[in-house]
């Protein structure tokens, strides 16, 4: 016997009507998708051209029952990430595991649960472990297809008259799965063997029943058991709900129709794509970069390995073509490698979450399915962060790179809105969602805990070309962005709220604003034994602004420990000011002022950090930042609503900031109420355009001395490792950098001469190296 | 298929359109027209004679360059930033935020980033001192060639005559 052998009595070929495989069902498809450029090589959509009426009421079915199986249930979950910011998705399959529909939700996940039912399809789960009717499997594995661990996916088949005829998944973002650090995107760990939990398509239940086994380790293994088992419980009524619902429908028009709609639905979503286009976008080539801070040399970062201990920079350059068909290629040569760290992302991740933001302007519909992917190439070459070569790598916090470098799509994809007059589809990017709050230990109810704060979920968003953006509304990776209750935090978390206010400044300047974020000030409050950590950008931005609009603001760090706030003695208990509300310009220092003598403070840039013990009366800021702005911002009307006169009387901008930026000039009330000067404000504005034209260089005399700096290898670490990291991996990348800077034919960056950890950089060994393990691959490498 | 006036388009550019109309054009399919309409509203406003062909910027257009029939990048200014395969950016000026200093001048210290790892890039134009675009890359970063676009496939989309020389 070996551990490869067939279960007894299995056999390939009994699943599906037409006696196929499921894996010789699926290359078929691929084989007619490759060879015709449509979906299963369907030409012509006979069912919904000879039966609209029919078509539209299945696809209306379900649709309606995955939405409906989402809201009902959600209210089982106990998780504020799930019950309140709507961290769930329900996903229909055809047999091949391509998406048919999906829900409203984290959407990301159209693709993700169908790499898993590919996987299971290409490893063949047909004979081993089985696949029968009733059957539960459950997959986290980000080698599989995930985002990061804390998504845990529950996938059903669905049978009709003993046939298998559809898949069904549901996904939550759970609180924790039992990673080093506390929390569902933690950091600390450097590698896959400290992520937490990863299970990898297990068979987890039988006869719709959760198996015991599964239920004993999967519980133990987790910091928040309560609300693991209420989530898996969502995902099991879910999926149970859909299943029905399918059935119904198979039953009601025809197994025959379900077959042909199946299939025809995501060709129909491969021609809704191409068609939208062909109608917003302009042919040819987009350029975008995105970059975001990897801070790890500081002494608040605590790693198990030397070799981590190092700052680098994420490099996520992307070539946008769109082409003479209508179809699109994303190619994202030049990446940075992957590293140490939880912020690595897998190609599904990548492409599946691009949906998440096209829902928001290309495709704008319920139709969103694996058509989409159908229309578009992908190129994520192997070895870099969006494709990792090695099995090690950690993915609890993918987020912080993924959404840095969607950032850059969405200005590059605007520039093509804006060039035909779409304005109100250009969006100058997103916000970097976060910080994300995090940590964990014995909570005010004595319990072992760990927390995420999802009030990430409500950002800044960025500029259009013809509004302002959103103020602390919304996050790229959930559509239904939301901040979340106060009192709903407090009851799952430690951790009083001193304020909860809209970041000031933090969105980016232009003739229409970015989004400002908000903060909120937390103090520990009753628990026991309480660790928090820091999870977002500092040093760097991610996004840009657009077409003379700034870049948000950036990130900054403020925790407070032995505050004096509480106790006998307290700040509170004499009556004494206390830090509440806003941190108006972090640079003043102002909460310092409302603290005990003793206190230590960190205020700084440092905003990834690892697990510091807080105390009871500690305090945490979480500050979630804005988006970035639009156009000169000279452009900006000086009064009326989106104004500068608004944005300082709504405390949108800091005053000083306003004159700096905005050259305005205003007079004050006695109740504080601006009124710009509009004359006045218009010659300060002519003198800034002066000042522009004087202190500015042509540029091609400044090249001159940015390429003295590379010959001359001056810049800091961090920004040497990302050039010869992305050098490394691209030729491509490195002859471009070189054909730029008129460098000579043989200059190289070797990681090799900078004096930093290189592990990883040489030698890797990647999951295709397993025995008996056919990775799904859906993209160019 | 949506439909709006020339008035509707311009008061879009202008950001004054009524917040239902703006929601019709998110949520229905896009007008055919919007493309025709946005030149003539931007063709409106330029002092120059150089014919409009697409937006590249608020100030900043793409048009047939009046009397060799070229295409060239303009500023509302009137000053030419060069061929349209050839980057703008390169006939710009440019103001590089490469020191905490400079950076204080548009964020608080704690709110702008550290310029060991990214700095500000301000291309402007040299005529009119018009903000053009902003980078944020990290220094050594080559300036990015934004847009390429494929004229003749884009007159063939729109369903009108291409210019002379794409």
């Amino acid at each position: 016997m070996t551990i490869l052998q067939t279960l007894k009595g299995a056999e390939l070929g009994k699943l599906l009507r037409n006696g196929l495989s499921l894996d010789e069902n699926r290359n078929g498809i691929l084989a007619r998708a490759s060879e015709t450029g449509h979906y299963d090589g369907i030409k012509t959509l006979t069912l919904k051209e000879k039966d609209p009426i029919k078509y539209e009421r299945i696809f209306s079915k379900v649709r309606a029952g995955l939405v409906n199986s989402r809201e009902v249930a959600k209210k089982i979950a106990a998780s504020p990430i799930v019950e309140q910011e709507g961290e769930l998705c329900f996903t229909l399959y055809n047999v091949a595991g391509d998406c048919i529909a999906t829900s409203t939700g984290i959407i990301i996940h159209v693709g993700t649960m169908g790499a898993a039912i590919k996987y299971m399809i290409q490893n063949n789960w047909e004979i081993n472990p089985g696949i029968n009717e009733g059957d539960m499997f459950t997959n986290n594995d980000c080698q599989t297809g995930n985002v990061h661990p804390c998504d845990i996916a529950t996938i059903i088949p669905v049978f009709f008259e003993g046939y298998l005829c559809a898949w069904v998944g549901g996904v939550t973002h759970v609180i924790d799965t039992g990673a080093v650090g506390p929390g569902s995107m933690s950091n600390g760990q450097i590698q896959r063997f400290g992520d937490g939990l990863q299970i990898t398509c297990r068979k987890t239940g039988v006869n719709d029943t959760p198996l015991r086994d599964w239920l004993h380790e999967s519980q133990r293994n987790v910091r928040t058991v309560k609300y693991w088992i209420l989530d898996e419980k969502t995902r099991i009524a879910g999926t149970s709900m859909i299943r029905e619902m399918v059935q119904e429908t198979i039953a009601d028009e025809g197994v025959e129709a379900w077959d042909i709609f199946a299939n025809e639905v995501i060709e129909d979503g491969r021609r809704g794509l191409t068609s939208r286009i062909k109608a917003m976008c302009i042919p040819g080539e987009v350029r975008t970069v995105a970059f975001v801070d990897v801070p790890y040399t500081h002494p608040d970062v605590a790693v198990p390995s030397p070799f981590a201990k190092l700052d680098s920079i994420m490099h996520a350059p992307c070539l946008i073509t769109v082409k003479t068909d209508a179809s699109w290629r994303l190619d994202f040569e030049g990446c940075s490698r992957w590293g140490w760290h939880t912020y690595n992302a897998n190609p599904t991740a990548f492409t599946s979450g691009i949906w998440v933001m096209m829902t928001q302007s290309l495709v704008p519909t319920e139709r969103i399915n694996d058509g989409c992917r159908y229309a578009t190439q992908f190129r994520l070459p192997k070895g870099t962060w969006t494709n990792p070569d090695d099995r090690r790598t950690a993915h609890a916090d993918a987020w912080h790179f993924l959404v840095s470098s969607w950032s850059s799509l969405w200005r590059g994809i605007s520039r093509t809105y804006f060039g035909r007059g779409y304005l109100e589809e250009v969006n100058s990017g997103n916000s970097n969602p976060c910080n994300w709050l995090q940590g964990g230990g014995i909570n005010q109810d004595g319990d072992i805990h760990a927390v995420n704060s999802f009030e990430t979920a409500a950002c800044g968003t960025g500029a259009c070309a013809m509004k302002d953006g959103l103020n602390n509304a919304a996050a790229i990776w959930n559509p239904e962005g939301d901040m979340g209750d106060i009192e709903i935090w407090e009851l799952a978390e430690p951790l009083l709220y001193m304020g909860r206010t809209q970041k000031t400044n933090s969105g980016g300047y232009g003739k229409w604003r970015g989004g400002n974020g908000f903060e909120t000030l937390r103090m520990v409050h009753a628990s026991c034994d309480w660790t928090m950590f820091f999870m977002g950008n500092g040093y760097m931005n991610s996004d840009w602004g657009l077409m003379g609009g700034y870049p948000s603001a950036t990130g900054y760090r403020f925790e407070a420990h032995n505050t004096g706030l509480i106790g006998e003695d307290g700040r509170i208990a004499k009556g004494l000011s206390i830090p509440l509300g806003e941190d108006l310009n972090p640079d003043d220092c102002e909460w310092e002022k409302h603290l005990g003598p003793d206190a230590v403070v960190k205020r700084d840039k440092q905003c990834i950090t690892t697990e510091a013990i807080f105390d009871n009366g500690d305090l945490y800021l979480n500050y979630l930042r804005g988006g970035p702005g639009f156009g000169d911002p000279l452009d900006r009307l000086h009064s009326g609503a989106q104004s500068i006169e608004e944005d300082l009387n709504e405390n949108y901008i800091l005053p000083e900031y306003a004159k700096k930026i905005y050259g305005v000039v205003y007079t004050q009330d006695h109740e504080g109420v601006y009124t710009v000067d509009s004359a006045k404000t218009t010659a300060a504005q002519e003198q800034i355009k002066k000042d522009r034209i004087k202190r500015s260089v042509p540029v091609r005399e400044w090249m001159k001395g940015e390429r003295k700096n590379i010959v001359d290898n001056i810049a800091s670490p961090q920004v040497k490792q990302m050039f010869a990291s992305s050098f490394a991996l691209s030729e491509t990348f490195l002859n471009e950098f070189k054909t730029f800077w008129d460098l000579p034919a043989d200059y190289n960056l070797l990681e090799s001469s900078l004096g930093i950890p290189t592990f990883g950089s040489t030698k890797t060994m990647d999951i295709s190296e397993m025995p008996d393990c056919k990775p799904v691959i859906m993209t160019e490498e | 298929m949506s439909t709006y006036t020339k008035k509707e388009v311009g008061q879009l550019v202008d950001g004054t359109l009524a917040w239902d109309t703006v929601h019709q054009m998110l949520s229905m399919p896009k007008d055919e027209d919007r493309y025709k309409l946005y030149m003539e509203i931007i063709q409106d406003k330029m002092t120059y004679k150089h014919k409009v062909i697409m937006a590249l910027g608020p100030h900043l257009n793409l048009a047939v360059r009046d009397g060799d029939e070229e295409i060239h990048a303009f500023c509302d200014c009137g000053k030419d930033f060069g061929h349209y395969k050839e980057n703008w950016k390169l006939n710009a000026n440019i103001y590089v935020r490469d020191t905490a200093e400079k950076m204080d001048q548009v964020y608080p210290r704690l709110m702008s980033p550290d310029t060991s790892w990214q700095v500000y890039r301000e291309y402007s134009c040299p005529d009119c001192g018009t903000m053009l675009d902003i980078e944020a890359p990290t220094p050594w970063y080559p300036v990015m060639h934004d847009v390429k676009p494929d004229l003749k496939v884009f007159f063939e989309w729109v369903g009108i005559k291409a210019p002379a020389k794409i």
